[in-house]
């Protein structure tokens, strides 16, 4: 009742139709489900809004990257300047250095981190006991839920020149101290090893989800055809995982752009700025802490196009490969 | 079955594998625990610590008899509970409303979420809209932006899905309306299901650190992880310049007593999250 708009098309409409008599009835049931499911409507109305405000205004404000925008000013007022912010970025140097971090990060991962998890689950699925099982993945599934405040506070309790807990070993062994949280060679490294230690165990979860639906009547099978552990691993256990690992590689590949900005920006610092700065953390040092708003929003639109560009591209690629895809 | 030499070869190699990999993983918060016990004197004099000689709360007492301490974990605390609950009442009710088949514009209303999840605007149009509602400084300003996001709909109507829809229909004919079968019925049936969530959400804002270094510049507000990186931020840059031969003050027990009591909520829900999570992140990742 408190919504006439429905009612006012239902009526408006049926005159320039060609078919009156089939729009009308449609319009007329529209409305009668829409009025019998009022309270649904005022049921969801607080998670629309929350979409709507948090998820749909800022989408308008993405307009203040083709501006000069002024605060003060306020969108309405702020000149047009077109793509001057994009063209500035593209020719700046801070760009390739930004590119070239976030890929060598997200690529490192890939390598190294990617494959930890299948290893580990396929470990885990050796084991016998079942009490083992489950002690080694409480400890390894635990890191997930640390803040990276509380990860980056371990590292350097760990790995600090000062007194961390390596260099202290070093000293007492008569060796020299390492300074790896201001190294550049070593940065990219240090947050892969982080991202190893926070993430392989909760990562297994995927692949053991896929290991406990084996049918167990193929390992039995292989097992009279005379393969060993290993030949069950190779030939049943891993095909059975297939179908995950090629649509969390594809996931991965499409979030390429995204490197984490609260890892990186805690384990910034002046020594390691070259090799440390990603596009959330440009963003965040331009935008948030020099007010340059419009070049800042670029910057991030440029990513973010890039990103869905890649997550379409994953999507339909996870398809190609016969997979259901995310979405 | 008898087992072979090389399957007990095999065994062997496996347990040692993972003993290593769950020692690894462990060491580094047991390291923390036995640093921040460890009496600040002692642990400036030695070398390095498995097992403190002399066990000490000094760092706690400190860190407990300074108010911006308590400040940020109150904060936190207030925030892990109050937004929780807003997250789990928002999150539910448009996930339960989107799980109806018959509700008309579901299709299109599930589409613009899906977008949202696809497009993220940017960081900074986001700083601005809450610069623009006055919510900086506010301690909303973290509850209201993150009250849920398009994957906790997604999964929340995934499970919605799964309860048949003949009980509300009984329901409606006793004269029920579709916010009292929401209230009486699917919630109290949903139970431990929103409480599986609603950990997840709580973990999320115990956790929560970007937006609190976006929104909040009054340090009275701040909740215990951005305290601790502004504690962490200070160690590090005397690192920077551990030429100079100024000592720093035993802060590093200090800090470590910090990291614990902001780890200690994390594993006292731990074991929930873990009976409840491998079913949630299976839905999560997979399938939208």
């Amino acid at each position: 009742m408190n919504k006439p708009k429905p009612m006012e098309m239902a009526s408006r409409i049926p005159q320039s139709s060609s078919v009156p008599k089939r729009s009308r009835s449609y319009f007329d049931t529209l409305w009668k489900d829409i009025r019998r499911d009022k309270y649904l409507y005022l049921l969801a109305l607080p998670g629309l809004l929350f979409f709507l405000i948090f998820k749909y205004v800022p989408l308008y404000g993405i307009l203040i990257s083709f501006q000069n925008y002024s605060p003060f000013a306020g969108m309405m007022h702020s000149p047009w300047v077109g793509f001057e912010h994009f063209q500035r970025f593209f020719s700046n140097p801070d760009f390739a250095m930004l590119f070239r971090n976030t890929m060598a990060i997200s690529l490192l991962r890939l390598v190294l981190f990617f494959p930890l998890p299948i290893i580990l689950s396929l470990l885990l699925n050796e084991l016998n006991s079942v009490i083992y099982k489950r002690v080694v993945q409480t400890v390894v599934y635990m890191p997930h839920f640390l803040s990276w405040v509380i990860i980056a506070s371990l590292t350097f309790l760990l790995l600090a020149k000062g007194d961390g807990l390596v260099n202290k070993i070093f000293e007492s062994l008569g060796w020299a101290k390492v300074d790896y949280l201001t190294n550049p060679n070593l940065f990219w490294l240090m947050l892969t090893i982080q991202s190893i230690w926070k993430e392989t165990g909760w990562g297994t979860i995927m692949f053991l989800a896929a290991i406990a639906s084996v049918d167990p009547q193929l390992y039995e099978a292989a097992r009279m055809d005379g393969a060993n552990r290993l030949r069950l691993m190779w030939h049943v256990t891993l095909p059975a995982m297939r179908t995950v690992i090629v649509i969390l590689l594809i996931l991965r590949l499409g979030e390429i752009m995204d490197v984490g900005f609260e890892q990186v920006f805690l384990m910034y610092n002046g020594a390691v700025s070259q090799v440390a700065e990603v596009f959330d953390t440009y963003v965040y040092r331009v935008g948030v802490q020099q007010g340059q708003f419009s070049y800042s929003t670029a910057v991030g639109l440029f990513k973010s196009v890039v990103g869905l560009i890649l997550v379409v591209f994953a999507n339909w690629l996870a398809k190609k490969f016969g997979e259901e895809g995310v979405y | 079955m008898k087992e072979s030499f090389g399957d007990r070869v095999f065994n062997a190699f496996n347990i040692l594998i993972l003993a290593l990999v769950a020692i690894c993983t462990f060491f580094p918060l047991y390291y923390v625990l036995v640093v921040s016990f460890t009496d600040p004197t002692e642990y400036l004099k030695s070398k390095f610590i498995i097992f403190p000689r002399h066990w000490s709360l000094a760092s706690y007492e400190y860190l407990f008899s300074t108010r911006a301490f308590l400040n940020s974990v109150g904060v936190s605390a207030f925030l892990a509970v109050v937004g929780t609950a807003c997250s789990l009442v928002v999150s539910s009710s448009l996930a339960y409303v989107l799980s109806r088949k018959r509700l008309r514009g579901r299709r299109i209303i599930l589409m613009l979420i899906l977008i949202t999840i696809l497009f993220n605007p940017g960081i900074i149009p986001n700083y601005l809209l809450v610069r623009n509602l006055n919510l900086i400084n506010s301690l909303w300003s973290l509850i209201l932006p993150a009250l849920t996001s398009g994957w906790y709909i997604m999964l929340m109507k995934g499970f919605f899905d799964s309860i048949p829809q003949e009980l509300e229909e009984s329901a409606s004919i006793d004269g029920c309306n579709d916010i009292a079968i929401w209230i009486k019925i699917i919630l109290p049936l949903s139970l431990p299901s929103l409480a599986a969530f609603g950990l997840f959400f709580a973990v999320g804002y115990w956790n929560q650190f970007f937006n609190a270094l976006l929104y909040l510049t009054d340090s009275s507000k701040w909740p215990i992880q951005v305290l601790l990186q502004n504690m962490l931020i200070g160690a590090n840059n005397t690192e920077l310049s551990s030429d100079v031969f100024v000592q720093p003050p035993p802060a590093e027990t200090l800090k470590m007593a910090a990291v614990v009591v902001a780890t200690v909520p994390i594993l006292l829900v731990y074991p929930f999250l873990q009976k409840h999570f491998a079913k949630g992140a299976m839905v999560g990742s997979v399938k939208g």
